[in-house]
């Protein structure tokens, strides 16, 4: 074992795939020369050169079109949006020329491409930089959406993403960059499409992701302090979702309470909820208890960016409800 | 001996095309504007539907292109796409199989007309959002660059993509990384309904490059030896040089922006004067006549032949069975279906 931040992990996997397939490339604003605005490309450009690690114009919308182009042309590129604020402006080729080219072409094109970035809220960055595009990603099909939360995950699932075939969306989070997990000595790609349950425990289900699952954990050491035993499944995975993990884990404590840094409207935990209402209905004994950021954009003020992110007394209070606990 | 009628038309350019690239020009001009006349009736008929974009009057352009390109240099082009994929090398029967919603059609019957491609001759693509090819034909020029292979990538926009922003971020992008794509505006007047004039605060398109450092023509799109000479000139630079180039081809389209344009924008004279007077296909039949003695009968052949392609295709797509309805969740992701 040893010890490896988020950051370095990210960039392990992208050192690593990028040693043995000439055809890997990556692009991005500040990527090369500058070594990343959060340094995970840091050192790159050194080892693979200006033709491999590419500083690009502010320009995301030609870019994502760019690389999207050169991935139908078989080359396998690495866009770095410096946040996914960002990729709003090229929302449009991500969409519909990305996601929806393999089936409009009956097949034939295939767009092997990995978009990554910081997402969701950051610190004090004000409403147009802290936004959670999780769900808004998840609800195209043609798109895998994969986010992270420990090291060890970044790693493996960034290589995965790296060799996968289809155009994946690799949501990371800059709060956690400079986070140190315990990892393997060798990290080895990781299967897209499968969560992991991060804490056992029989009375209660938390699905999180990304930087939630730390919240998630905290609370549950609480919980645990009065006698409920959560389990905690970190969905790493958004798209394809790993169903099967979070119902049987339903099916075994009864009662969900999904946790998101999105909003709720259209999110990911009422997704979550109608693939348990479908699947897991009979097995629920509690309403669905739903922890996401609030439905505004997210203020500046401290005080305020604090109460309208997800919190860990909130998590609290939500397995306490679905466990009729007060 | 034949006795010739020199006719009295202008040769715009010293045109270095021999009577065998005219006659297959004709051909694959004719090809296309007999199908697409075709497309037009079963559209009429409800075998085709939703958008369907013709080209015709402004087949000469695709005719040039496929005389001047090599066999594995990339096109990509928007949604006006069928005489592209055709000129690309895919087979009629193909694209109207795609077009009537049939699993042998090019696409699988899963893209429809703006949604054409065949990877296998380099085609990327029918793109149904104005100037989205733009980008992705920038790539591809990227890549061909990247391998070393000494390909170019032909991006085709019209008039109307050029009010778009991301074209604007491709011009910067090719110029500054030194990539060999060969921007072709088809430039024949009206974004749907809007002129240029109307659209556009600069209407010398080919220009429109000029603030990147990319050099620009503009061209009679309607006479294909003018725009052989235009586009193998700028091949060759591109090519060369591994620059950008910008051809404005100044065209027409006959019929409305898409299959429910009734064109009120515009007069019937203005469009009578074109095919009256501007028709690119009858500027070549006219040189074939005349310059190259081509007989009547021969003339006869080749429409002829041209009928029996359409009509095998409209056979073939016939005897196509719809797509199966297991198809449906199929070719969503690679290896996840």
């Amino acid at each position: 074992m040893r010890s490896l931040t988020v950051r370095e992990a990210l960039r392990e996997a992208m050192r690593e795939e990028m040693s043995k397939d000439d055809s890997i490339f990556i692009i991005g604003e500040e990527v090369a020369q500058y070594q990343g605005a959060y340094k995970v490309t840091q050192g790159l450009l050194e080892e693979f050169g200006e033709k491999r690690v590419i500083d690009s114009p502010i320009t995301e919308h030609g870019f994502t079109g760019f690389a999207i182009g050169a991935a139908f042309s078989g080359l396998r590129p690495i866009v770095e949006f410096m946040t996914f604020n960002f990729s709003l402006q090229a929302m449009d080729q991500i969409i519909n020329s990305a996601a929806k080219t393999h089936y409009m072409s009956g097949g034939q094109v295939t767009c092997p491409i990995v978009f990554r970035g910081p997402n969701g809220a950051a610190s004090r960055v004000g409403a147009q930089h802290s936004q959670n595009f999780a769900a808004w990603f998840s609800h195209i099909p043609g798109l895998k959406v994969v986010a992270p939360y420990s090291s060890e995950d970044a790693c493996g699932l960034l290589r995965s993403a790296i060799l996968d075939p289809n155009p994946v969306i690799f949501l990371e989070n800059e709060l956690l960059y400079g986070a140190s997990f315990e990892v393997s000595d060798v990290i080895e790609p990781l299967e897209i499409g499968k969560a992991k349950i991060v804490r056992n425990g029989k009375d209660v289900t938390i699905t999180a992701f990304s930087i939630q699952v730390k919240l998630a954990l905290e609370a549950a050491e609480i919980l645990a302090k009065i006698g409920i035993e959560v389990e905690i499944i970190d969905l790493r995975t958004i798209k394809p979702l790993d169903c099967e993990t979070i119902i049987n884990s339903v099916k075994k404590t009864n009662r969900l309470v999904t946790v998101e840094e999105g909003w709720f409207f259209a999110g990911i935990g009422v997704s979550i909820a109608g693939i348990i209402m479908k699947e897991a209905f009979d097995y629920l004994d509690a309403p669905i208890e739903f922890v996401t950021g609030k439905d505004i954009p997210l203020p500046y003020a401290s005080n305020l960016e604090k109460l309208a992110l997800p919190s860990c007394e909130e998590i609290v209070i939500a397995v306490k409800k679905a466990c009729y606990k007060n | 001996m034949l006795f010739c009628i020199k006719k009295n038309w202008e040769m715009s350019v010293n045109s270095n095309l021999v009577e065998d690239q005219y006659i297959a020009a004709y051909k694959d001009m004719l090809l296309i504007r007999r199908f697409e006349e075709k497309c037009s009736q079963l559209y009429g008929m409800g075998e085709i539907a939703g958008f369907c974009h013709l080209y015709i009057g402004q087949e000469a352009i695709i005719a040039a292109v496929k005389l001047a390109k090599k066999e594995n240099d990339c096109m990509i082009t928007s949604y006006r796409d069928h005489g592209h994929i055709i000129a690309a090398g895919t087979e009629p029967k193909y694209v109207l199989a795609e077009l009537t919603g049939k699993s042998t059609g090019c696409s699988a019957g899963k893209g429809g007309s703006m949604h054409m491609f065949d990877v296998k001759n380099k085609f990327y693509g029918g793109h149904g959002v104005v100037g989205a090819q733009v980008p992705i034909g920038t790539g591809l020029a990227f890549a061909e660059k990247y391998r070393n292979s000494g390909y170019i990538s032909y991006t085709f926009l019209g008039d109307g993509a050029v009010n778009q922003g991301q074209v604007y971020e491709s011009f910067n992008m090719a110029a500054l990384w030194k990539l060999p794509v060969l921007y072709i505006i088809e430039n024949n007047e009206y974004s749907m309904g809007t002129s240029v004039c109307r659209s556009t605060s600069m209407t010398e398109l080919y220009k429109k490059g000029e603030s990147f450092g990319i050099k620009g023509k503009r061209v009679n799109g309607m006479k294909l030896d003018e725009i052989y000479e235009a586009i193998s000139d700028a091949s060759n630079y591109v090519r060369l040089n591994n620059q950008p180039f910008i051809l404005e081809m100044k065209t027409y389209r006959y019929r409305g922006h898409s299959m429910s344009d009734p064109a009120k924008y515009r007069t019937k004279e203005e469009v009578d004067d074109y095919k009256n007077h501007n028709d690119p296909i009858n500027y070549v039949k006219d040189i074939l006549v005349s310059k190259f003695c081509v007989s009547d009968e021969e003339l006869k052949a080749i429409e002829k032949d041209i009928k029996f392609t359409i009509q095998e295709a409209v056979n073939f797509c016939e005897s196509s069975p719809v797509p199966d309805e297991s198809e449906l969740k199929t070719q969503i992701y690679v290896g996840l279906n």
